[in-house]
């Protein structure tokens, strides 16, 4: 479904983040992305809806090529990829509402979405993932109002709201303490699983990771030096993605927190 | 800062070294004899006789301005009126240039680096170079004396004020909202109403109100020029040596910007 051929950045400073990744993602599959900071985790996903124009090379989603859609179809294309950040990028002034009707601006014209006149379609499927979400009765309350973990369920819920095929999910728990980083992980995968998504996820977190996904893609430099179900991940092979260290203790760790019993819920 | 290693070998460290401390001084100096120079200066010019007399004129003049002449007051309403519509349309008039202004002068939301950015900070400055009282005296020879003359100058002059301010902070916006819209899919008008707009209303409330506070108290001085306002009566009862009316009417202009405070400070509170 995904397929990025070649992918190339190289920043005006010179830095080459990206060194020709070849990667395929079938419909469906949750990807994890982890990798040293610098690695060129976030430039990958940012090539992918081009909020980072790629140097060189080919990003292919559902065989229409995206490096060379004009503005017009690339907002098009846009709405189909959900993006989920790190630190939620809500627009802190507005509402939960507000936001996550935001994730259908690609789809109504600017006034009615300057006079918040959005179809009641968008309305009611605003309303369906808040309570998916968890926070139906905050749908007044301001985005800065909320706690972390609640804010990035109303980045997910901003992210459906596309109606996307593919969500870039970007350090989705790098802000957020353990418990509720289990939370999201669980939540943005079992969306994914109810729609049939494909998901690229960013992040650190090794073990975190390793629970959830079906398929680790590892990244140095801005090279793919691991690409593998999350279960063969070894020493080693963290050696070649990270450095040197010591990986027994994050490995085992996997073990420990595989059972973790499901009933500690995606709502807090 | 300066490391040296003292004849025992001892690493030693003071704020400057010994070049350093002599050149303070040196400038301390420079700077002495340069202000003794200007006072010296200003005071050959001065004539001392006056300046000596100084507290028996202003006691004088102090003893003819009081009281007031509180009946004096029913002339001033209409003026007094005046002068806070000078200030609130000419603020008003100056948001619709100062905001596309504003926009087209910040780094990240300007179309074209050159040919958009420059030309508003040309606009941004020439209109904050000149005092509005100046660009009354302008107005009043090119449209005529009135309010009308007075409105447009406060306007001109807070072009640049707010369209400076304004796309201050426009540039300190956090980027991540505006990338976290434009993934979605939204137009750049889209992405303006909804990044970078609610980002930035608590400055430009405050602004408005901010600078409204200061054309009110601009505005009383316009008439000075012939440009509105209650400047008009201050001027003529100065002319005519009306002491009790001139210090009615400076009262009169004390409690308008004392309001005026008010108002902008609750307006302020209420928004942010």
């Amino acid at each position: 479904m995904l397929k990025l051929n070649q992918l190339t950045k190289r920043y005006a400073t010179g830095d080459l983040a990206l060194k020709a990744v070849d990667v395929e993602i079938p419909k469906g599959q949750v990807v994890a992305l982890i990798g040293p900071s610098g690695a060129g985790k976030s430039t990958l996903i940012r090539c992918i809806n081009r909020l980072v124009e790629p140097t060189s090379g080919g990003v292919d989603l559902n065989g229409k090529e995206l490096t060379k859609l004009g503005s017009g179809a690339l907002r098009q294309a846009r709405r189909r990829m959900g993006m989920i950040f790190q630190e939620y990028a809500l627009v802190e002034r507005l509402t939960v509402m507000e936001n996550v009707l935001s994730g259908r601006l690609g789809y109504v014209g600017f006034w009615r979405s300057f006079l918040r006149r959005y179809p009641q379609s968008a309305v009611d499927e605003a309303f369906r993932l808040l309570e998916r979400v968890g926070l139906d009765h905050m749908a007044d309350k301001r985005a800065d109002e909320l706690s972390g973990g609640q804010r990035q369920r109303v980045g997910i819920a901003r992210a459906l709201i596309q109606d996307p095929e593919l969500l870039l999910v970007d350090e989705p728990t790098a802000s957020l303490d353990p418990k509720t980083s289990r939370q999201i992980m669980r939540l943005i995968c079992e969306l994914c699983a109810e729609r049939d998504l494909a998901a690229i996820i960013n992040i650190h977190d090794v073990a975190l990771a390793q629970m959830f996904v079906q398929r680790v893609i590892g990244l140095r430099f801005g090279e793919v030096v691991y690409d593998g179900p999350p279960n063969e991940l070894t020493p080693d092979t963290l050696t070649q993605i990270y450095g040197e260290e010591d990986w027994e203790a994050t490995i085992e760790k996997v073990d420990e927190e595989e059972v973790v019993t499901p009933e500690e819920g995606a709502v807090a | 800062m300066a490391v040296s290693t003292d004849k025992s070998g001892q690493k030693v460290w003071r704020l400057s070294d010994r070049n350093a401390q002599l050149a303070r001084w040196f400038a301390w100096f420079v700077a002495v004899a340069v202000i003794m120079y200007c006072w010296q200066t200003i005071s050959e010019q001065t004539t001392w006789f006056f300046v000596m007399d100084a507290p028996n004129i202003a006691g004088d003049i102090a003893s003819r301005a009081m009281p007031p002449k509180w009946p004096y007051i029913n002339e001033l309403w209409e003026p007094l009126w005046d002068t806070i519509n000078i200030a609130t349309i000419g603020t008003l008039l100056s948001l619709f240039l100062a905001v596309p202004v504003a926009f087209l002068a910040a780094r990240n939301t300007t179309p074209h680096k050159y040919l958009c950015r420059w030309p508003a900070l040309l606009i941004i400055v020439s209109s904050r170079s000149i005092n509005s009282l100046i660009w009354a005296l302008l107005l009043v020879a090119i449209i005529g004396p009135g309010i009308f003359a007075g409105t447009i100058a406060i306007a001109l002059r807070s072009i640049g004020f707010c369209a400076k301010l304004l796309y201050e902070a426009i540039e300190e916006i956090d980027e991540k909202q505006v990338e976290a819209i434009k993934a979605t899919g939204a137009s750049p008008w889209q992405v303006m109403a909804y990044g970078i707009v609610p980002q930035i209303m608590p400055s430009f409330a405050g602004i408005t109100v901010f600078r409204w506070d200061i054309n009110i108290r601009e505005s009383t001085v316009l008439g000075l020029v012939g440009a509105g306002g209650i400047g008009l009566q201050m001027q003529a009862s100065l002319n005519v040596l009306a002491w009790p009316q001139v210090s009615l009417i400076l009262l009169v202009i004390f409690a308008a910007v004392i309001l005026s405070e008010m108002v902008s400070a609750k307006v302020r509170g209420a928004i942010i």
